[in-house]
């Protein structure tokens, strides 16, 4: 168990190592240069030239990399060329949001998802089974963006129930009420596309599990239904649910990326669409860099828990 | 000795242990049309394909469809709906509709073109992974592992931002950057497969290793591709629309129907002109959704254990 | 020495210490800490025409012997003589021309032939790979093999679900025959086959064996089978060949205790003969990735001596070879 856990962190890391030069020179492959972004555009050639020499622009592109990788390690992620803030701090004052966000939402699916997916699990080609169907397709299937503005559309325009977009009321009290107030339309977006997946694999683990032999047997012991299904069934058939929430997570920051932008939510998602637009690099990096270590986290997570959930798999 | 010759007449004494065995010989039926029998009894999957034959004909006769040249400017700009703009007009005031039937051509190519890309790589890497074990698999495995940890869409955003949002580059990075799914579906059914008799047997014939791959191997690794593709469509069509969203794909004036809704981000065109938003918006869904119904009665089709 | 062999025949097909090690593997980084030994150095030789038939109990190492000869399985040592030439030696080019003398027939006749092609195309196929005919002249030479096997051209058209498990293993020998091999290798042929199909597929090889002039080794885990087909049978017991010798003396005063209790577990039809000797063995098989010391069999031989547990015996004798320190008599 130990042994499979640090073999798997073991090759976690040459992952990640590939993720940080892919990363790098991408982002060193753009034509348009961040100098022009970072000195002001009366700049004369000299101060250009200046601003390039002080950047370390001039040097090859794998010594930036070097530099770069070694300043990561000491937790410097550099500064933003377009704001000139460390991105360090950039990242950690946006980190917050997002996470609530993605949080709940993810929170948010699952609790729609699983008593759904059961539900339409023991009652097979019920009306509630083809409604739940017709639902994560079109959860799967319906744009973040188009859901987005649809939900600001109903709620925030015309029913006036919902604030439009952003974190807290401009000027208005900076509670929990608030905050959680903006909040729904958000999430209520991002939960949607991440439910109607999970929602299929909940119920066609389910019939699984249901048509096994040990469930006749407990059912013909006399035990009652509800038992059968929430206690025996569900144990069973959650053991590999837990591979979707791993997988889940790329998709939820892809969908984050999206949400963020509809509803203005001052999150990392915001951040990358304005870094590209103003192509700042270096935030763009720590962007990447992040997203690709929690997806790595999530997927070690994912496995290692699933290991411990499930006797039968091997560490081999 | 002389080398016996199997063309030679048959002689008697050998006759006798060739009881012809004629018993019951199952109908003959060809996998195709069992497929397609099953197919077409997923109700859903039928009207997704109606659906989706009509985008792919409004698609190929744009011209004939619409009633205005996409880009064409009329005088009348963030106009109603009327008889001459059936969607009205937006803000250059170029026809809703007009758009809105070209723009299919957009989503097919991005669609079909990134996942004929992709799976063309994921085939032949998994393929190779699968096939020739050791170091060969670990190599492609590792570099799967690191695409797959890219966060899809940032790194999407980043790539094309950084070659230049086009219809043809949109493509080009999905292609490219979809294939590490494939290449592990592959790979895991080449990793069964090569263990069937039927492969050992096309080894002990003395096939060559491409015919083994690509005539004995891929056939019967398939059904699996076919399915994951048709997903993937819809997951290309879906992810090009969020792009020019989120003005990172098709850039107007050509028109994309992700790029239609962008104007939708300013409240007064989203709140006091929905028929510049909601038509594309449900376009987008009415695609997605189709092929994603295509792909769950192709499953059902394929996938399924019992032989008819 | 059976009476098909003629003297000083030369051997069509020569095992020599053949070895076939499967690497265990554990911890962090994979290192190799064992072998599981499927075959230990194993010797034999199989004359033109004869049927060698190879036993032992499953996890013998019967298969991988009969999947290293053709190089299925590529050996971890020793040689494979075939026809003069060490197949160890060849290059895969070499190799590929030289299957068209070498076939194998496998044990499943429902994966053992691909799913997706017709029956026609099957046995087609291997003609086009070798160029060995062309044209029309294919059809010919696929409708011929049909009906040598016992099928007929029209089942050319089908797909291998359409037949049923007997029939598919007569494709199996016509695929095999079609290139006009010498020696076959039957991989438990008829065991997944239904006892009344087994006789007629039996029958099918030996039919086959007399008009081709066919050499076989012919691998099973049951005697009845082998007793049947073989002119000679070897025994193997954990990777290790205990005993080759001509069937009916293999049958008659097997010498080797292990060939015993195979024997007395081999059901006799004659109710007479029920009382025969019965030779009860104690505990399993021991695993093949730690091997016993000396005789692999004496932790379960009901005769082992001390020299037993020390000295690996070798195998001895001219027409009937045993590995034994005390064969029977």
């Amino acid at each position: 168990m130990f042994q499979y856990i640090i073999r798997r962190i073991l090759i976690a890391i040459p992952v990640l190592f590939g993720v940080t030069v892919f990363t790098f020179f991408v982002i060193n492959m753009a034509p348009g240069n961040p100098v022009d972004m970072y000195v002001n555009p009366s700049a004369t050639p000299q101060q250009i030239a200046l601003a390039k020499e002080q950047l370390g622009l001039n040097d090859p592109l794998w010594v930036q990399y070097g530099h770069w990788l070694g300043q990561l390690f000491q937790g410097n992620l550099g500064f933003s060329y377009s704001t000139r803030e460390p991105v360090t701090s950039m990242l950690i004052e946006r980190l917050g949001p997002t996470l609530l966000l993605m949080g709940t939402s993810l929170i948010v699916a699952y609790l729609i998802a699983i008593p759904l997916g059961i539900l339409s699990a023991t009652r097979q080609y019920s009306w509630i089974d083809y409604l739940t169907t017709g639902f994560s397709f079109l959860g799967v299937s319906i744009p973040h963006f188009f859901l987005g503005l649809g939900a600001i559309y109903i709620f925030a325009s015309k029913l006036e129930l919902l604030p439009t977009g952003g974190m807290n009321t401009l000027g208005g009290t900076t509670g929990f009420g608030d905050t959680f107030f903006h909040m729904i339309l958000p999430v209520l977006v991002l939960a949607t596309g991440i439910a109607g997946n999970m929602v299929r694999y909940v119920r066609s683990s389910m019939i699984d599990v249901l048509g096994k032999d040990y469930l006749r047997t407990a059912r013909a012991k006399g035990l009652r239904n509800f038992i059968v299904t929430n206690k025996h069934a569900l144990r069973n058939a959650l053991i590999p649910i837990i591979t979707i929430i791993g997988m889940d997570i790329p998709l939820l920051i892809g969908g984050a990326v999206v949400t963020e932008q509809v509803f203005q939510w001052p999150g990392l998602g915001q951040l990358t669409i304005q870094s590209i637009g103003s192509r700042d690099y270096s935030a763009l990096m720590a962007l990447n860099l992040i997203a690709a270590i929690a997806v790595l986290v999530s997927n070690l997570l994912t496995d290692v828990v699933y290991s411990i959930v499930d006797p039968r798999i091997k560490y081999e | 000795m002389s080398l016996p010759n199997i063309n030679e007449p048959l002689t008697k004494q050998s006759l006798e242990s060739k009881t012809l065995v004629m018993e019951e010989l199952g109908k003959e039926e060809s996998y195709l049309r069992l497929v397609t029998r099953r197919f077409f009894k997923h109700k859903l999957a039928v009207a997704g394909l109606i659906v989706f034959t009509l985008i792919i004909l409004m698609d190929i006769f744009a011209q004939v469809i619409a009633p205005h040249h996409p880009n064409a400017v009329s005088d009348t700009f963030e106009a109603a709906p009327s008889a001459d703009h059936l969607l009205g007009t937006d803000q250059v005031g170029r026809d809703v509709f007009s758009r809105l039937v070209y723009a299919s051509r957009v989503s097919i190519t991005v669609g079909l073109g990134a996942v004929a890309i992709y799976v063309a790589i994921g085939t032949v890497l998994g393929a190779l992974a699968g096939y020739f074990g050791k170091w060969v698999d670990n190599i492609i495995m590792r570099v799967t592992d690191v695409f797959m940890s890219f966060p899809y869409l940032m790194v999407i955003l980043v790539l094309v931002s950084v070659i230049g949002p086009n219809l043809f580059n949109i493509t080009l990075v999905l292609g490219i950057l979809g294939w590490p799914q494939v290449a592990r579906l592959v790979r895991g059914s080449v990793l069964s497969i090569k263990e069937m008799d039927y492969v050992k047997a096309g080894v002990a014939l003395g096939y060559s290793t491409p015919k083994i791959i690509f005539q004995h191997i891929l056939p019967n690794a398939f059904a699996p591709i076919l399915v994951n593709a048709t997903f993937g469509v819809a997951s290309a069509i879906i992810m090009e629309a969020s792009l020019s969203f989120l003005g990172m794909g098709v850039r107007p004036p050509a028109a994309s129907w992700g790029n239609m809704l962008t104007q939708a981000q300013s409240l007064t065109v989203l709140s006091s002109q929905p028929w510049l938003w909601i038509p594309p918006g449900l376009m987008i869904l009415l695609s997605v959704l189709s092929i994603n119904f295509i792909g769950d009665g192709l499953r059902d089709a394929l996938e399924s254990n019992q032989s008819r | 020495m059976s009476p098909k062999i003629k003297e000083k025949q030369k051997p069509l097909l020569e095992v020599v210490n053949l070895k076939k090690y499967y690497p265990i593997k554990k911890g962090i980084i994979s290192k190799t800490v064992g072998h599981v030994k499927a075959v230990d150095g194993i010797s034999f030789s199989v004359y033109p025409g004869e049927t060698m038939g190879l036993v032992g109990e499953s996890g013998c190492g019967k298969s991988t012997t009969g999947r290293s000869i053709v190089r299925l399985d590529d050996p971890t040592d020793g040689d494979v003589i075939f026809q003069n030439k060490n197949l160890a030696n060849l290059s895969k080019n070499e190799m590929r021309k030289l299957r068209t003398d070498l076939q194998i027939i496998f044990q499943d006749p429902y994966s053992s032939l691909n799913p997706r092609k017709r029956i026609g195309d099957l046995l087609a196929e291997p003609l086009r790979a070798h160029k060995l005919a062309e044209g029309e002249e294919i059809e010919r030479k696929v409708n011929n093999i049909l009906e040598i096997v016992g099928l007929t051209k029209y089942h050319k058209s089908r797909y291998p679900h359409e037949f049923s498990g007997g029939q598919r293993q007569r494709i199996g020998i016509a695929r095999a025959l079609i290139l006009n091999p010498k020696l076959i290798i039957c991989d438990e042929p008829v065991s997944a086959l239904d006892v009344s199909i087994q006789a007629q597929v039996l029958n099918l090889l030996k039919d086959l064996q007399k008009e081709f002039n066919l050499t076989y080794v012919f691998i099973a885990h049951g005697l009845g089978a082998v007793k049947y087909i073989s002119d000679r049978i070897t025994v193997m017991y954990l990777g290790k060949i205990v005993e080759i010798a001509p069937t009916e003396e293999i049958f008659n005063q097997p010498r080797h205790p292990y060939t015993k209790i195979l024997l007395s577990a081999y059901p006799v039809p004659n109710p007479h003969m029920r009382n025969r000797e019965q030779i009860v063995v104690e505990g399993d098989v021991p695993s093949p990735a730690n091997p016993p010391k000396g005789c692999a069999f004496h932790t379960r031989c009901p005769f082992a001596q001390p020299i037993c547990r020390e000295k690996t015996p070798p195998l001895d004798g001219e027409n009937h070879q045993v590995a034994c320190h005390f064969p029977l008599t």
